[in-house]
């Protein structure tokens, strides 16, 4: 099981990232998630929301340049060491993470995860029992 | 029926040079002469340099002949330059001056029909006769492609649709109800267009297109493959500039190997941009066109701009006519960085090849410290991009090493978001020079 997390390619330029969480405030578009990735030039903005395709199709409108990527979203256990155990899987199953965001509210803690083969790793972490969310989890959250 | 020419006037395009020389120089030494009587302009030129129309008697003399430049069809706008009386024009065609007034042209009876000749020549070498249906999406009225195109497609005899450029689903409607079998548009119209049908889903078996002839912009060969690929056709380019005559000036055969100028008509000449002096066949630098047969407005040593090269050794289609490569570029294009000769459509053809950029670009060039620094921005594709910094890292590092091995110079890349670098009448704004 994966979802969709919304990218967005950002060039470094003042009031970008308020512009596009302006569209998503007039959407009614909910983020359950968000990381910013910078480099000199340009940003990606990576984020779970809570209607992924609706959030595409207006930002896409409003001129951002948007690509929907598959990542895995496992729900843990919010306790010391409960993170370790699901990389503990990933490298022995010798699977790379290119890079992942994480957040916690008290009683649970998300983490997301991009590799490069998603259905080999959400199968992988099913199988050790890690509980992944789905889609319609996230609309829910 | 009439059997079908393969080369559509043998006499002239397969002409021994010793032929086409005699040809050339008797058409040369009467045209200075006309122009010297009507023309105060061109006498005024000839007497500067204090030749008489006597003294040209071989082509070979070209090169002692004063050149004419676009300013001076400017500083002559509209008719100053024409040699007949209004009453023997039979159409006017201009061309939209981006910088300052429109450049004019004008046509007798005579001139159209040498234009369709040319232009029929043209088609016949891309293989095209009456049993095709040729679409022309180029635009129609004072632009030059669409007229000309027209003229030179009825008198091979094909079926002509005039549908003019813009409108892109009607374009596809007729291009599959009426069987189109050749297009002829810019070369950016029919990417686009092959974009089109794919996003539309339109069946491949529902087009009959074989081959299209474009031209009016410069284009890589990288692009010319992009189209071959998208539209399942052969790709011919046409050459043309409408001070000369408009497209039909030269073609590609299918030998793809550089294009036929018609110099029975427009005489070819490649000089050193600076120093302005005829360079030997092989050699890159600016075309300059004399125009010998035109009657309404006749060219003596017109300075083009383009860039290219001339190889005069015979063709395996068969024709002996001067070829010209296809044009590196516009000498006003032309960016000189750490003294190295650098233009815009070599940095296209790096981004062609790579398929996570757009070929959208431009170049920003400073001075830094006494030193050129060149600057590239690229917009990412908008469909097919990763949003793995290392990955987008690796497209940047990969194109400045690419540029750096066909330009030979370093660049800095830069990637920035689809449809940010401004465009004018939808062309890309491709350079910035902040040392001037």
């Amino acid at each position: 099981m994966h979802i969709q997390q919304l990218s967005v390619f950002l060039e470094d330029r003042s009031g970008r990232l308020t512009g596009l969480t302006r569209i998503l405030a007039e959407h009614d578009v909910n983020i359950i998630a968000l990381n910013l990735a910078e480099t000199t030039d340009y940003g990606i903005v990576r984020m779970v929301v809570g209607r992924p395709g609706l959030a595409k199709e207006v930002l896409e409108k409003a001129g951002f340049s948007i690509g929907l990527t598959d990542v895995a979203c496992v729900n843990i256990p919010d306790e010391p060491g409960s993170l370790y155990q699901v990389l503990k899987i990933l490298t022995e199953e010798n699977i790379n993470v290119d890079y992942m965001y994480a957040f916690s509210n008290r009683d649970v803690a998300l983490a997301v995860i991009r590799t490069a083969n998603i259905p080999a790793m959400t199968e992988v972490l099913e199988k050790r029992g890690v509980k992944l969310l789905s889609q319609c989890d996230i609309y829910q959250l | 029926m009439q059997q079908n020419r393969i080369i559509w006037n043998p006499e002239r395009e397969c002409a021994e040079r010793e032929q086409m020389h005699q040809l050339q120089s008797s058409q040369l030494s009467r045209m200075i002469q006309r122009m010297w009587d009507h023309v105060p302009f061109y006498r005024n030129r000839l007497k500067e340099k204090g030749i008489e129309p006597g003294d040209i008697r071989s082509v070979d003399q070209l090169k002692d002949l004063p050149f004419t430049t676009k300013d001076d069809l400017r500083q002559n706008y509209p008719f100053g330059l024409f040699m007949v009386p209004q009453s023997e024009v039979v159409r006017i065609h201009a061309s939209s001056g981006s910088t300052g007034k429109p450049t004019v042209v004008g046509y007798t009876r005579q001139d159209i029909d040498i234009w369709s000749e040319v232009v029929a020549r043209s088609l016949t070498m891309a293989g095209i006769h009456s049993g095709d249906t040729i679409q022309i999406a180029y635009g129609y009225g004072p632009f030059t492609g669409g007229l000309g195109l027209h003229y030179g497609a009825e008198k091979v005899g094909a079926t002509v649709i005039p549908i003019s450029s813009g409108n892109t689903r009607k374009q596809l409607q007729f291009m599959t109800d009426f069987s189109a079998t050749v297009l002829a548009c810019t070369p950016s119209y029919a990417a686009h267009l092959g974009e089109s049908i794919l996003k539309e889903g339109i069946s491949p078996a529902a087009i009959k297109l074989r081959a299209g002839v474009f031209g009016a912009e410069p284009w890589t060969n990288e692009m010319r493959k992009e189209i071959e690929k998208l539209l399942r056709i052969k790709a011919y380019d046409i050459y043309g500039l409408s001070e000369v005559i408009g497209p039909g000036v030269s073609m590609e055969c299918e030998c793809q190997c550089g294009s036929h100028i018609f110099e029975d008509h427009f005489i070819p000449e490649i000089i050193h941009p600076e120093t302005l002096e005829v360079l030997p066949d092989g050699e890159t630098g600016e075309l300059v066109f004399t125009t010998v047969s035109k009657e309404a407005m006749p060219l003596l040593r017109y300075r083009t701009r383009d860039l290219t090269r001339l190889h005069r050794e015979k063709c395996e289609c068969g024709r002996t006519l001067v070829r010209m490569e296809k044009c590196l570029g516009r000498s006003d294009d032309m960016l000189i960085i750490r003294g190295v000769n650098v233009f815009p459509s070599q940095v296209e053809s790096v981004l062609m090849e790579m398929s996570e950029t757009s070929p959208h670009y431009q170049l920003i060039v400073r001075r830094e410290n006494n030193l050129d620094t060149l600057e590239v921005l690229v917009e990412i594709d908008e469909k097919n991009w990763s949003d793995s910094i290392r990955e987008l890292e690796g497209i940047k590092r990969r194109i400045e090493q690419n540029i750096k091995s066909l330009l030979g110079v370093s660049a800095i890349v830069r990637l920035v978001e689809p449809h940010s670098i401004e465009r004018s009448e939808g062309k890309a704004k491709r350079i910035i020079d902040y040392r001037k």
